[in-house]
Order: structure tokens, then C-alpha cells, then sequence
């Protein structure tokens, strides 16, 4: 990634009232990036709500006391968000689902992953000190 | 983030001011599944003043409308942004609802 630098570390209480406050935090990092407007009001805010409700809800399974970690690094080249949660983790592509196809359409659920993938140019995840959901945007 | 209700003839109009996100979903639900518990058929949901809506937003939408339709009722959308017409593009979901540019459309095509 080149020369980088940590544009915030946040830790939060494992609760989902304090995602929109965290996205907004992060939406106006990607302004001053002067991301294109999209990548600042549709990709982020939803792929980085998705990763901190993953880690709030299943995760930490919604248990009281726990906490969930989100750091914003910026390179040359990228943007990067890291979102890690207490839990035991897991694999990025065998839980995703296309959401698309016929018999999941309709579904309620299971649409998580799949939007962070779409929205995000690479999603990663691996243990370090936790779960970590990598979530990465190249810049223009 | 707050959600409105008003009756526009006899179809209830419902505004999402601010996000759809998991914070908020169920107050939505509520609201709706209340409507329609007191015999509303006809719901119109406007995005005109929402940000953006994430997966567990998108899904309760996908109830609804399950719901309204088990009751005989009709969901119908209307004002997504670029940004929210993207997203239902992307997960097809503009292929599930009937979504229209306006309110007044949309309140026509009921």
C-alpha cells in the first residue's frame, strides 16, 4: 500500500446505535479525499454499516461489554477501513450469497456480504488480536 | 432518522427522513404492520429524504411487501436517489418492486 497513514481508530461499544455516527465520521474522511460523491454517499456508508452490524450482531453476538474496533487508513492508492469485533470470525466467500438469483431474491435476509463486495473494490477478512473485516476502496 | 405516516386518499404514505439501516428497520416495520392491522391495503413508500439503506433496510422492504400482499394489499416505491437506484439495481430488487420517479406517480398507478 505504499506510504500510509491512520486517518482515525475509533473503539466502540458493541451496540448498533453507534454505527451511523461512525459511518458519518468515515463519509467525511472520503470527502476530504475528495472521493467521487457516489463512493462517498452510497459505498462506504453501506458497506461500512455492513461491517460493523456483522461484527456488533454476529460477531459479538449482540453480547453487552463487548467492543468493536474500526481504523481508516489512507495510502497513495488506497482507502482502507478495518473492522474488528471479538468473535471467532469467518470466511468472506463461503458465507457470501448472490442475492440475485432466483430463490434468494425473495429473501430477508443475507444481502450483507454480498452489498460489501459490490461496493467495495476488496473485502478481506482474517484474525489479528480479533476478527478483522478488511474493507478496501482504491482511490482514483 | 425518523419516519412519517399520512393517508393520501386511500393510500398510506409513508417518508424515510434520514437512513434505513439496522438501528431503525424495525421502528419502519412497525409502523407499517400496524397499518395494515387496522385494514390499509394500500402503501406507498417515498425515499425522496433518505441517505442510503443498507441490508437489513433492503430486507425489511422485502417483508413488507411479502406481507402486504398476504393481506391482498399493494407496496409500491417511489424517489430513490442515483445512489438507492443503484443498490436496488445491484441486488435486483428494482426487479421485485414497482418503484416509480414520483409520489404522484406512484399514487396514480395504484
Amino acid at each position: 500500500m505504499g506510504d500510509s497513514r491512520v486517518a482515525f481508530d475509533l473503539q466502540i461499544p458493541s451496540d448498533i446505535e453507534y454505527i451511523e455516527g461512525v459511518v458519518e465520521l468515515a463519509t467525511q474522511r472520503c470527502r476530504e479525499l475528495k472521493l467521487s460523491p457516489a463512493k462517498c454517499s452510497l459505498n462506504i456508508p453501506v458497506a461500512l454499516t455492513e461491517a460493523l452490524s456483522n461484527a456488533i450482531l454476529r460477531g459479538n453476538g449482540a453480547t453487552g461489554g463487548k467492543q468493536v474496533r474500526i481504523r481508516a487508513i489512507i495510502s497513495d492508492t488506497d482507502l482502507v477501513f478495518e473492522v474488528v469485533d471479538e468473535g471467532p470470525g469467518f470466511d468472506v466467500d463461503e458465507c457470501t450469497v448472490d442475492c440475485t438469483t432466483d430463490e434468494n431474491l425473495t429473501r430477508e435476509e443475507g444481502r450483507g456480504l454480498f452489498l460489501m463486495r459490490q461496493l467495495m473494490d476488496r473485502v478481506e477478512s482474517f484474525r489479528d488480536k480479533g476478527n478483522v473485516v478488511r474493507l478496501t476502496l482504491h482511490r482514483p | 432518522m425518523s419516519f412519517s405516516i399520512k393517508k393520501q386518499g386511500d393510500v398510506v404514505v409513508v417518508d424515510v427522513e434520514g437512513q434505513l439501516i439496522v438501528g431503525n428497520r424495525q421502528e419502519l416495520k412497525q409502523k407499517v404492520l400496524d397499518e395494515l392491522e387496522k385494514g390499509e391495503k394500500k402503501f406507498l413508500i417515498d425515499f425522496s429524504q433518505t441517505g442510503y439503506i443498507d441490508s437489513s433496510g433492503l430486507g425489511v422492504l422485502v417483508s413488507l411487501s411479502k406481507k402486504i400482499r398476504e393481506q391482498g394489499g399493494e407496496l409500491r416505491l417511489a424517489n430513490l436517489n442515483d445512489d438507492l437506484q443503484t443498490l436496488f439495481e445491484l441486488t435486483k430488487l428494482d426487479t421485485l418492486f414497482q418503484i416509480s420517479d414520483t409520489r404522484e406517480r406512484a399514487l396514480e398507478s395504484f
